[in-house]
């Protein structure tokens, strides 16, 4: 297991958590300069703009990716037990996520019975998830160690899991549940992956060393098929096959640790073709639902297509040819899933790289694009604009630092200014303003620190679970997160530079567990959207709190609200779920006031302008809405923007807008940030948060990719020009 | 004097072997390849040349066996005709004339009766695959008129097109894309790599195609070093390639072997690639093939490949990747640093051949004789480092020695330089290296030069160079104390006023050494090193320095870097006369005091031949070559070589660099009478040395005589003023012996001549016979009895006094 070992040699944890602190400070003196950014003059005004880089978050790797043909969804789970569900259909928007768990490495996913989800891991347990209120529905333990390997039945009425003692045990779904049916005739080493045949009627199972075939109605191998060890003429230890696919005409594909790919003929057990593709592991296989092109993912971090063509254009004998190969990993390529227009792969370099096959896209649009994700498309940072505070939300512990401050003020740069898209924007121009969150400090003048940025507060979380959201309230006292299982809310004491910590206990009983978390603007009131799909409003005093009341959700829906907007004067409170429209409740008498008509595609972002109170609405197609809330319909400019249509350009965007902001003394101008630009496109650095302070100070968020694979375990050695 | 015709030029070799793609015969027994004008047969086993199939009126293009009998093959020719040999017997059997300039020709077994050839009928750059119907017809020679066009706007070189299994298409590449023509459906499908012009830096332009034998797959080589392997092409949306990347620089070439099992693939490694079952980690390798692989052919046997280097080199390459033939010839750097010269031991033209060695090139049999490692490292093939250059070779003391100076320079102030010197092994009959000096000079060396003479004891080299220095080296005895060893030390380090050395020169008898410093002439005493006397002309750097031979010996020439060919004479130390000649070459013929000089004019190159005494020319070539000659040397066989490099944009053509030997050049009457009297002398020497033995001492004894040999030439009075000196010394020794015996003697010498006169009659009577002017009869005139023995006085008495000393 060449992935294990290398993990081993790396250095223990405490050093390097050391080290990275000490990194993250110089980081944050060199990089948090204050750059002045001049955004055009009559229309926008200057702004400050502080452009941090000490938030020094790396996603976790991934481990697997199911992806589903009928509701075109991609699972992805996490080497920290995260579980993300991307929808393709809508920009590939992750519209849901089931936050980690310490104990729980997944290392199989499937779907099966259409929408139902199930996981396995290293803790032995099958998982299913809820889709609806984002949260596991029950965990089994399935008795045979840690479980490596899991596939559905092509009908998706059976489970079926290998073991780490060598045993396959078949499971039965039931309309809520999973039930134990039976073992098959147990191996010598644990099961590393498995393959239905497609009618059903026999399995492949990959070993250390061999692939078994069994025959599901009696649970006996019928074939094992011994895998050469040899690698490259020289004996490595052992040949772990890591991936198998079964083809409706009996062949079985598979992959194993030598680098090769093999074709066996499971009738009688013979090797049929041998493609030694890579000098590292070939660590996962996909294969299309027409069984003419799989694809494999090597340890080098190279992606191969296979592809089943005819020898020559007048015979119908077909042969499988290595076609094109991917280099779009620079690590362990751990998990691909073959959908009908593209190839998905993931591993440890945190990327899930969606890449379209050109042959199968009808037009030329933009979904032909290769897309790249790497960040979660929702907000990990908040911030306290009074106070200058910025929480910085990990997997296990949150930060709080003070932006650093300066005395100098800057030259206006000369070559910033607003780019407008296109000439048709021109309208638009009145009142959606874009302008270029553009690289480089030549726009302004780098302005030097007078004070430094200041990491304030270091907060661990308690249990192995992993934060699901946090915030801090915008006078800066008080920090609130939530776990799976527990809701923390603790009140933060400044005196000059010492800062004490509170935390606020007797929490109630119904706050368990939180989606989201919002403090309203003046700080007096905590909105809390829990999984089972009510929202909560608590009052909060000094050092105490008081619940005001809970919006129930609607009747028949169980879906959870996972983004709140408040309004700046505290009376409007907008709410909106995965897939139906936006509920805006009316804070002062404590009802819904409104729904939003559902769009077909899922929301981004949500926020309330200040003044006129009119709720804007992002789209995972771009789309923006503007919602008048006292007037209970569209805004005359957000019609107007409907019939005209945006230019192409703002809708080939591929990154999901994931936050909007108003300018306090201009409320017709709407910021609007995704993960690469703030309402244009800067390519080079992905921008994770970007806020007003106030009206001439911007904050900005960035993380360059690079510090992010600096961070990562590194990857195989390969030689240039090793023969 | 100027002689309009009667001179002609003939490629004898020298030309491209690399061209085309070699082509095996059926039973892999010979191995065809163009060869200028000409198609050589080689023996795959022999590595010997069978046949020269000659018959074209220029550049060979293509060569193809006669898929309908392998026994026959077609030849194609910028003459615009086809040609159809049997090899066997070496014998042309038809003709066809198309008339177009043609460029490569294909023959296929499905299209049986008609060929595949690449022609450009209108722009000069656009070339069209045409179909061509053979007619059957008995006659020799058949018009082939009847061409239908198959695919326009395709890349000239053969390499870029290829014909697919059973001729059902022919693929096509040219910039970015891949054209494939379907013969059943009459249709084209194309196909662009459109990433090439978005990405920086990606060079995915083709370079060459080659069909799979047996499958639909095309496979394309490009120049970033990958290679394509295309299926499915004939849907235009469904196609699909692998890629496979071994390569780091563009790929030369591409074959499929028969079965198709393997893929084999060469480029600027000079490493052959095998891909085996066309899988990217199943490969196998063949490196060190010397030079970068031009084209890969595979045998219709399947037991053997042939790769085609850059250093025009086959090598004939078993299925195990084992080489078993090389077939070498004349290798072509761009750079001719070290000139022309010719071995005295094997009549071998010698130049530097391969990086860093020195080749041995036979001009009769037009093959390499041998190969020498001069620098002795292993070349890396990159264009960014800067490689150790062989700049300077001579040979020395009748090939005994062989000097040679390599040097290396990575920025202005780091020069590595290295003189070798390496003395012939009669045992191992190849050149052993005796002498490595360490930067024998602080700057670049200009020339080098052996003391030729024929009786030094002790062998001398001189280098020149930039630093202002000339030094004088000397074989001495090593420090072994059986004073067997010998090695090369520094004998003198001369100078004049810093100026820089950039030339030198050692008269015929060793007894002076010209050394040039920028625009002044320096003449040293070769035994004491002293200065005997300068030439200053003001006319410019001198470029070229030779003393003039034989009879005038007391001549030196200089040619300067502003057009001024300079004659000096070395007794009175004046200018004797000076022309305005653009001297690029300049080679004394070793048979007679003639001298050839190549002057470069705005139209092309000029040979003038001219004798050091008088400045008039003996002869004038206008027009050798178009181009400005670089080097020239006299080859034993009494002609002058010249090479000639074109310049970049003319290198297209494939004549380019050419060797152009001027067969009938030295046809003069003096060389005759003189070129004779050589000989003659010489036979003369060894039969009467006995004879002349005796009296030789008596000669010594004279005064006269013994002043005149002891004065060094440059200082000598002219030698009409000599020779009356010489012959009275003479008589009045023989008057104070006997009288009888000079008229007795030379009775008996009278005699001899007479018989070689005959002689002389007679080839002058060729003269006569080969050119008919005005020159013949001037022999005729000059050579009546009278004048005849007068010369022949003069010149007795000449050249015993050379030989004398």
């Amino acid at each position: 297991m060449a992935a294990a070992e290398r993990g081993a040699a790396r250095p223990t944890g405490d050093n390097r958590t050391s080290r990275r602190r000490r990194r993250r400070r110089e980081h944050c003196l060199r990089t948090s300069g204050l750059a002045p950014r001049a955004l055009p003059g009559q229309r926008m005004g200057e702004f400050t703009v502080h452009r941090v880089r000490f938030f020094n978050y790396v996603p976790s790797g991934i481990r697997c990716v199911a992806y589903n043909n009928q509701s075109n969804r991609l699972a992805v789970s996490r080497t920290d037990g995260t579980v993300e569900i991307y929808n393709l259909s809508a920009n590939y928007f992750q519209e849901k996520f089931f936050p980690g768990h310490e104990s729980r490495a997944t290392e199989a996913l499937c779907w099966a019975k259409g929408q139902r989800l199930f996981s396995a891991g290293l803790n032995g347990e099958i998982i299913e998830y809820d889709l609806q209120a984002l949260n596991i529905k029950y965990a089994m333990d399935a008795f045979g160690g840690p479980i490596w390997s899991m596939a559905a039945s092509p009908r998706g009425s059976q489970l079926l899991v290998g073991c780490e003692d060598g045993s396959v045990k078949l499971f039965q779904i039931t309309p809520d549940k999973i039930q134990f049916e039976r073992n098959f005739d147990r191996q010598k080493s644990r099961i590393l992956s498995l393959s239905w045949h497609p009618s059903g009627t026999h399995i492949a199972a990959g070993s250390i060393d061999y692939i078994s075939v069994f025959d599901v109605k009696s649970g006996s191998s019928i074939h094992k098929m011994l895998v050469d060890r040899q690698f490259m003429g020289v004996s490595k230890r052992k040949c772990i096959i890591w991936g198998v696919a079964f083809l409706s005409d009996g062949t079985v594909i598979s992959v194993d640790s030598a680098g090769k790919v093999q074709f066996w003929d499971s009738a009688t057990g013979t090797l049929v073709k041998n493609h030694l593709i890579a000098n590292a592991d070939v660590q996962s296989i996909a294969v299309s639902d027409q069984e003419d092109s799989f694809v494999v993912g090597t340890a080098e971090g190279t992606v191969f297509h296979f592809q089943l063509v005819s020898v020559t254009s007048n015979s119908s004998e077909k042969q499988w040819v290595r076609t094109k190969p991917f280099q779009h990993h620079t690590h362990d390529v751990r998990a691909v899933a073959h959908s009908p227009t593209a190839l998905i792969s993931g591993g440890t370099d945190t990327h899930l790289v969606i890449r379209p096959l050109m042959e199968k896209v009808e037009v030329k649009n933009y979904d032909a694009a290769l897309r790249k994700i790497t960040f979660p498309h929702r907000r990990l940072i908040s911030c306290s604009k009074k106070k200058q505070l910025l929480l910085f939300q990990f997997a296990h512990h949150l930060e709080l630092w003070r932006l650093g401050s300066t005395v100098a003020t800057g030259k206006m740069g000369e070559s910033f200014s607003n780019k407008k898209i296109g000439e048709r924007s021109q309208k638009l121009e009145l009142q959606l303003k874009f302008c270029l969150w553009k690289n480089g400090r030549k726009n302004g003048d780098t302005l030097p620190l007078s004070k430094d940025a200041d990491h304030l507060l270091h907060l661990k979380t308690k249990g192995p679970e992993n934060i699901i959201c946090s915030c801090i309230s915008p006078c800066g006292s008080w920090i609130a997160y939530s776990t799976a299982s527990r809701f923390f809310l603790y009140r933060l004491n400044y005196e000059h530079d010492n800062i004490s910590l509170q935390r606020v206990s007797k929490m109630p009983a119904f706050l368990r567990s939180a989606l989201q978390i919002l403090f309203s603007e003046d700080s007096t009131k905590l909105f809390v959207a829990s999984n089972q799909g009510s929202l909560h409003i608590i009052w909060l005093l000094e050092g105490s709190f008081k619940h005001l009341h809970t919006f129930q959700p609607q009747s028949g829906t169980v879906e959870s609200m996972c983004l709140l907007a408040v309004s700046p004067d505290g009376n409007w409170l907008a709410a909106s779920g995965t897939s139906a429209g936006v509920h805006v409740y009316n804070i002062k008498h404590l009802k819904l006031h409104c729904t939003v008509p559902a769009y077909n595609f899922p929301v981004t972002a949500l926020a309330i302008a200040p003044n006129t109170n009119n709720l804007v609405i992002a789209h995972s197609d771009q789309q923006v809405f503007e919602y008048s809330i006292p007037g209970k319909q569209y805004t005359e400019w957000s019609r107007t923007i409907q019939k005209q249509g945006f230019h192409h350009l703002w809708l080939q965007r591929d990154t999901p807008i994931t936050h909007i902001s108003f300018h306090p003394k201009k409320p017709m101008h709407i910021l609007l940030h995704d993960a690469y630009m703030f309402c244009i496109i800067d390519k080079s650095l992905p921008l994770l948060f970007m806020d007003l302070l106030d009206e001439r100070t911007l904050v900005a968020v960035e993380r360059p990719l690079d510090d992010i694979i600096a961070q990562l375990p590194p990857p195989i050695k390969k030689k240039k020009f090793g023969t | 004097m100027v002689e309009e015709e009667g001179v002609r030029v003939v490629r004898c070799g020298g030309s491209e072997l690399n061209f085309r793609r070699a082509v095996f015969s059926a039973d892999s027994k010979y191995i065809f390849c163009v060869s200028g004008d000409f198609v050589k047969v080689y023996s795959t086993a022999t590595e010997e040349c069978v046949h020269i199939l000659q018959g074209h009126r220029n550049l060979v293009t293509g060569i193809q066996l006669n898929p309908s009998n392998h026994l026959q093959l077609y030849s194609c020719s910028f003459d615009g005709t086809i040609r159809l040999w049997d090899y066997v017997d070496g014998i042309l059997i038809k003709t066809f004339i198309v008339g177009h300039k043609l460029h490569a020709l294909f023959a296929i077994a499905r299209a049986e009766d008609s060929v595949f050839l690449t022609v450009n009928k209108g722009k000069p750059d656009v070339f069209q695959l045409v179909s061509v119907k053979l007619p059957k017809s008995s006659s020799q020679e058949i018009e082939a008129k009847e061409l239908s066009f198959v695919l326009d706007y395709i890349n000239q070189s053969p390499k870029c097109i290829a014909f697919g299994h059973e001729g059902e298409y022919v693929a096509v590449v040219r910039d970015f894309y891949l054209s494939v023509y379907f013969f059943k459906k009459k249709k084209t499908s194309r196909f662009t790599l459109s990433s090439s012009r978005n990405k920086k830096r990606a060079k995915n332009n083709f370079t060459c195609v080659a069909c799979h034998p047996k499958e639909d797959c095309i496979a394309t080589g490009h120049k970033d070093g990958k290679i394509r392997l295309w299926r499915n092409f004939d849907d235009d949306k469904k196609y699909t390639y692998t890629c496979l990347h071994w390569h780091h620089d563009m790929v030369m070439d591409l074959a499929f072997s028969v079965t198709g099992t393997s893929l084999l693939s060469g480029g600027r490694e000079s490493v052959l690639v095998e891909w085996r079952d066309a899988a990217e980690k199943n490969k196998e390798f063949l490196p060190r093939l010397g030079a970068t692989i031009e084209h890969i052919s595979v045998s219709p046997a399947g037991d053997l490949f042939c790769t085609s280097h850059s250093d025009n080199k086959i090598i004939v390459i078993h299925r195990n990747l084992e080489a078993s033939a090389v077939i070498q010839g004349l290798v072509k750097d761009s750079n001719i640093f070290t000139g022309l010269m010719i071995d005295p031991r094997t009549k071998a033209l010698v130049l530097n051949g391969k990086p860093g060695h020195l080749q041995f090139y036979s001009l009769q049999s037009d093959k390499q004789l041998y190969n020498l490692d001069i620098v002795q490292q292993e070349y890396i093939n990159d264009y960014s480092l800067i490689q150790i250059e062989l700049t300077k070779a001579a040979f020395g003391c009748y090939g005994n020695w062989l000097a040679t100076v390599e040097q290396r320079q990575e920025k202005k102030t780091e020069l590595e330089m290295q003189m070798k010197l390496w003395m012939y092994n009669k045992k191992t009959q190849g050149f052993v290296l005796n002498t490595k000096v360490n930067m024998p000079h602080e700057d670049h060396i200009t020339a080098l030069c052996f003391c030729n003479a024929e009786k030094s004891e002790n062998p001398t080299l001189v280098t020149t160079s930039k630093d202002g220095h000339f030094k004088v080296w000397i074989l001495t005895d090593d420090s072994d104390i059986y004073k067997k060893a010998v090695g090369w030390t520094c004998d003198f380090v001369g100078s004049y006023h810093k100026y820089q050395a950039t030339s030198c020169c050692f008269s015929e008898d060793g007894s002076l050494l010209a050394v040039s410093f920028e625009e002044i002439v320096t003449v040293w005493d070769s035994e004491t090193w002293e200065l005997k006397c300068t030439f200053c002309q003001r006319a410019g750097k001198i470029r070229h320095l030779c003393f003039g031979r034989l009879t005038c010996s007391k001549y030196l020439l200089g040619a300067t870097e502003n057009g001024i060919l300079c004659c000096w004479n070395l007794l009175s130390c004046a200018l004797e006369w000076s022309a305005k000649l653009n001297v690029r070459v300049m080679e004394p013929d070793p048979n007679s005091e003639n001298i050839a000089a190549v002057s470069r004019s705005s139209v092309g190159s000029d040979l003038f031949v001219f004798k050091p005494s008088e400045p008039r020319p003996l002869y004038i070539q206008k027009n050798i070559s178009r181009e400005e000659v670089q080097w020239g040397v006299f080859v034993p066989r009494d002609s002058l070589l010249t090479f000639s490099t074109k310049s970049p944009e003319e290198k297209l053509t494939p004549t380019s660099k050419q060797l152009l030997a001027e067969e009938s050049l030295p046809n003069t009457p003096f060389y005759f009478i003189l070129g004779k009297h050589r000989q003659q002398q010489h036979e003369k020497l060894n039969a009467a040395l006995e004879n002349e033995l005796i009296q030789l001492p008596l000669t010594e004894n004279i005064p006269a005589i013994s002043e005149l040999l002891h004065t060094p030439a440059h200082v000598l009075p002219s030698a009409s003023f000599l020779c009356s000196m010489f012959v009275n010394s003479l008589l009045l020794s023989k008057e104070s012996k006997s009288a009888e015996e000079t008229p007795n003697d030379v009775d008996m010498e009278e005699e001899k001549e007479s018989d070689d006169s005959d002689e002389e009659n007679d080839f002058t009577e060729k003269v006569q016979d080969t050119d008919n002017t005005d020159l013949g009869e001037d022999i005729i005139h000059q050579l009546s009895k009278s004048e005849e023995k007068e010369l022949r006085k003069f010149r007795k008495v000449d050249y015993s006094w050379i030989t004398a000393l």
